[in-house]
């Protein structure tokens, strides 16, 4: 019966990935865009970033995920529950994406903008060649534990009947009156996955480091 | 006369209601080392910052090879790439070895193809000395190999002037020796030079011209000699005055130590 269970509930294991893997990089393209012309923009787009963030951080993302998801899949954009799901979420965590990578685009400084522009580049150049590699890095450690969460956050688009892991261990739950079975193995399966993309981050940010001593 | 290379005129930068600088008309020639010195907080590093518009200024004039820089829309990028600017702080690009350090701005900013950019980027680490130090990052060198990688990444983009803001102030005493030495080098290659620093022993050897900055302004100018030996000003007497009190107190204290 174990088995039986596992199998059906890691069906939707392909699923919550899948969801993860929309989600997050369309986050990181939209946060980092948000990110730049908050550090670099001027003053009304600067302004506008800035309400951009502070509105999607002060909802809680279930309330955000039903609102977007009326608009996204609405008259208008027809989306599926699927890909409304996951762009939504992806429009969530772009905020606090936004916040991971501002903090990594000051704590770059801004010497190092000068610098470059010194040698004759053009501000662009300097964000793509100079900023923005030593940004990146910096901004693993804590992109890492927003990887983890969206990846647990993707259990929120079961609300919108997409079956993922939770919604299918909802599903056995309801049928086999095996509520703690069911749950536990969704919870192993989201930690496996969360352990493990947390291990391969520290390994990616453990390669790109910068050497300090000879 | 020669024509100087480089020229402020009226140039003028005030932030809010503070006056940074005012009227500052200075003329530089080919191959000619200027060392600006004056107090803290006299404007000199900002009036470097404004020669090669990195910070804009709220009057007056800088001219390049006689032409107008300061002028509307003029190239700002294309402009500083015939400055060369060093730092106090280095600054040099943290996630690029020495070689790319330099390199990045022939290939990124000149076009340069890459073999090329890579010969012309060893020339000039070559000249500073660090040639086996090129694959190493900023983190693995010390103030003084940062500090002269940094001058060979502004001396690849064959700048007309090389400008060098408190290049020694960020360093360990005995590593300011190497840095002096390279500039030195640099001044008698010809190279123009418009530097700002403490170093009186540099400013006496090497400079061509002083010029002594108070409070915004220009109070004189003079070669090392007429400076130090027979200054017009009193401000300029103290100054150099207490400047070498100062050094030689540090050196007291260092043979008290030792």
């Amino acid at each position: 019966m174990l088995s039986n269970f596992f199998s059906y509930i890691v069906q939707g294991t392909a699923i919550t990935i899948g969801v993860t893997l929309i989600a997050l990089p369309f986050g990181l393209l939209l946060g980092l865009l948000m990110a730049l012309i908050h550090t670099y923009g001027g003053k009304i787009s600067n302004r506008l970033a800035a309400i951009y963030s502070l509105l999607l951080r002060g909802v809680p993302p279930i309330v955000l995920l039903f609102i977007l998801y009326f608009i996204l899949s609405g008259k208008v954009i027809n989306l599926t529950p699927f890909w409304a799901g996951s762009l939504s979420l992806g429009i969530v965590s772009s905020a606090y994406q936004m916040e991971i990578l501002r903090g990594a685009l000051l704590a770059v400084g801004g010497g190092q903008m000068t610098a470059a522009r010194a040698i004759g580049m053009s501000r662009l150049q300097a964000i793509q060649s100079i900023v923005l590699p030593q940004a990146l890095r910096l901004a693993i450690p804590p992109w890492s534990n927003e990887a983890s969460i969206v990846l647990k956050d993707s259990s929120l688009v079961y609300a919108l009947g997409v079956p993922e892991i939770l919604r299918r261990a909802q599903q056995l739950s309801a049928t086999t009156q095996q509520p703690f079975l069911a749950y536990g193995i969704a919870a192993l399966i989201y930690f496996v996955l969360v352990f493990a993309t947390n291990r391969a981050l520290d390994y990616l940010s453990e390669r790109t480091k910068l050497p300090t001593h000879p | 006369m020669t024509n100087p290379i480089l020229e402020t005129r009226n140039l003028t930068k005030i932030y809010g209601q503070n006056v940074i600088f005012k009227d500052i008309n200075l003329k530089v020639n080919e191959g000619e080392t200027i060392v600006i010195i004056g107090p803290s907080g006299t404007g000199k590093s900002t009036l470097l910052r404004c020669i090669n518009l990195l910070t804009s200024h709220n009057g007056g004039q800088v001219f390049l090879d006689n032409q107008e820089i300061t002028a509307k829309g003029h190239d700002e990028d294309k402009v500083r790439q015939q400055i060369g600017m060093v730092f106090q702080n280095f600054l040099l690009f943290n996630h690029l070895t020495a070689l790319d350090n330099v390199m990045i701005g022939l290939t990124k900013v000149k076009k340069m193809p890459k073999d090329k950019a890579k010969e012309k980027a060893m020339e000039e680490l070559n000249r500073v000395g660090l040639a086996d130090r090129a694959d190493h990052y900023p983190g693995q060198l010390s103030g003084g190999q940062q500090q002269r990688v940094a001058i060979a990444r502004a001396l690849a983009m064959d700048p007309r002037v090389m400008l060098f803001d408190e290049p020694t102030s960020a360093l360990d005493p005995e590593l300011i020796g190497e840095v002096l030495g390279v500039m030195a080098k640099l001044a008698k290659d010809r190279m123009t030079m418009l530097v700002v620093t403490h170093e009186m022993g540099f400013a006496r050897e090497v400079a061509d011209r002083i010029v002594f900055m108070e409070k915004g302004s220009i109070v004189e100018e003079g070669s090392p000699d007429d400076l130090f030996y027979h200054p017009k000003h009193d401000r300029t007497r103290e100054f150099l005055w207490k400047i070498t009190e100062l050094y030689g107190k540090k050196e007291k204290e260092k043979g008290a130590r030792e």
